[in-house]
């Protein structure tokens, strides 16, 4: 029983940071239709980010200051890579991800040589707490709460006020919603932004718990986050936090099934099979888009 | 007043308009008609900036339009209700009236604007709470209209706001641009129903495979034998 509070529990806090990756994806996805490849290596810098900052600052400054440079990364990733191909067929855009993905990857390996670096201990996250006679970090039970209310403020921001509404109406119609004088680019960067700073929220929490960084490290986790969002409905904020969930906590159900079954190497099998199995029976995902237009 | 003058635009190697010139005189309708491809459509987008002008230009008030980023557009007093209503589906009644006001600050006059537009059209206040893709095409054309309004406009431009309308309900919508026009708002609506707009209209041009044509006043052209031929459906 305790083993599974602790399984379950270790699945629900990888599952909220998958969320936090998701959430940037499924934002971009549903105002420009990019799957943003460079996601989960803008996630990876901020890892990079704290190991460095850590060293010469405490960590009460690091933090924000690995938050406001991962938004600046996003913001120009954006400005320098995706606007000037805003009338260029999806699949350069798309490609132009790829291409950004790489050169953060290789940008972090001449940087760190290649070696993998340690993410420092946040004392606050990384310290014990037993639940139910569980032994458990802190992060753990940190991570669920902080994701609930980013989602909430996040869904307040897009739903009650004027730039979310902005937002809703970009991802619908962007021509139309230029002609209500909506500058397509601010909101845009806006999201951008609120993704950015997500991933670099996640990068503290996921590198608390798994504390090697390498220049690939962005990618596992990324791809995973990216499953997340389609599982939910990409497009859907809601959807790809509990597309997230439900993968955390079955990878870990997974990884913690008995070692003389020999099957935990297959937990990132299991994803895709999973999506594959979602998305055979419903193809827009849990939550897809609702469609209301009327002909 | 809005000016045009021998204005081009071309979409990659096709030329959707070889030099119009037209003029929209301050409190007017003025209407635009022609055949599907004639260049209706390109003249709007033109003059809100959604489309870019190869050579011409565009005076609005005295200023030159062309080269200006939508939202300035906007915001300098022209509002443009699309070609097939174009309302946000997923955004509620209210939200796509607030949103037709996104460029201004003031609350007080943006809420009583929303009045206006409730008493322009009930039934959008009966249903401002409904998402927007629920309602029926001629509540839809209602809102387009209607949204397009919250930013104030001087100069409203209409496209096809019969398009797709069953009669009756396309007779409310031209009751409500001379309603609106009566009000102090001047249109430029373009119209495959030509019979409808010519009625309307103070001032009208002919379009064709973009030139213009022919110009005159609404009655002029509806009793010209070329025009009844082309565009009324009439036979000699």
């Amino acid at each position: 029983m305790q083993y599974f509070i602790s399984v379950l529990l270790s699945g629900i806090a990888v599952g909220g940071q998958y969320a936090l990756i998701a959430i940037g994806y499924t934002m971009v996805y549903g105002i420009l239709r990019l799957i943003n490849f460079a996601h989960g290596d803008v996630f990876m810098v901020a890892g990079l980010m704290g190991v460095y900052f850590s060293t010469v600052m405490p960590m009460y400054i690091a933090i924000p200051l690995v938050l406001v440079l991962t938004v600046l990364l996003g913001f120009t990733i954006e400005r320098v890579a995706y606007k000037p191909l805003r009338t260029a067929p999806r699949m350069s855009v798309m490609i132009s991800a790829i291409g950004v993905s790489y050169f953060l990857q290789n940008t972090a390996t001449y940087i760190t040589g290649g070696q993998p670096l340690t993410y420092p201990v946040i004392p606050s996250l990384a310290k014990t707490v037993s639940i139910a006679g569980t032994p458990t970090k802190m992060v753990v039970l940190i991570t669920p709460v902080l994701v609930i209310l980013l989602v909430l403020a996040l869904t307040q921001l897009i739903n009650r006020t004027k730039v979310g509404m902005a937002m809703r109406a970009v991802s619908r119609d962007f021509e139309t919603a230029q002609l209500m004088g909506v500058r397509i680019n601010t909101v845009i960067s806006v999201t951008f932004v609120i993704g950015s700073a997500l991933a670099a929220i996640g990068s503290v929490l996921y590198f608390t718990c798994y504390q090697a960084v390498v220049p690939t490290v962005g990618a596992l986790p990324g791809l995973k986050a990216f499953v997340a969002a389609v599982f939910g409905g990409i497009g859907n904020i809601p959807g790809a936090v509990i597309g997230a969930l439900i993968i955390g906590i079955c990878e870990n159900i997974i990884k913690g099934l008995p070692s003389a079954w020999d099957v935990s190497v297959f937990s990132d099998a299991f994803t895709f099979a999973l999506l594959i199995l979602v998305l055979v029976f419903k193809p827009t995902g849990l939550f897809g888009e609702k469609v209301t237009d009327k002909v | 007043m809005l000016k045009i003058e021998d204005l081009h635009v071309h979409y990659g190697g096709i030329q959707a308009l070889r030099g119009i010139s037209l003029e929209v005189p301050d409190g007017k309708i003025v209407t635009l008609i022609g055949a599907n491809g004639a260049g209706k459509s390109t003249t709007l987008r033109t003059i809100t900036g959604l489309v870019k002008a190869g050579s011409g230009s565009i005076q609005w008030n005295g200023q030159e339009l062309l080269g200006k980023s939508i939202d300035k557009i906007v915001s300098s007093g022209i509002a443009m209700s699309p070609e097939g209503r174009r309302v946000f589906p997923d955004l509620t009644v209210l939200e796509n009236l607030k949103i037709g006001a996104y460029l201004r600050k003031d609350k007080a006059e943006i809420a009583k604007d929303i009045q206006w537009v409730y008493s322009l059209f009930p039934r959008l206040e009966e249903r401002s709470w409904q998402l927007a893709g629920t309602l029926s095409g001629g509540e839809q054309q209602m809102l387009a209209v209607g949204r397009a309004l919250m930013s104030r406009p001087k100069l409203l431009l209409l496209d096809e706001p019969s398009l797709g309308l069953a009669p009756l309900v396309v007779q409310d919508i031209f009751t409500i641009i001379r309603e609106i026009n009566r009000q102090g708002v001047t249109v430029l609506l373009i119209e495959q129903n030509a019979n409808m707009a010519l009625k309307i209209a103070d001032l009208a041009y002919v379009l064709e495979t973009g030139r213009i044509t022919l110009s005159g006043t609404g009655a002029e052209l509806l009793a010209n034998e070329k025009v009844k031929e082309a565009y009324l459906g009439k036979h000699k």
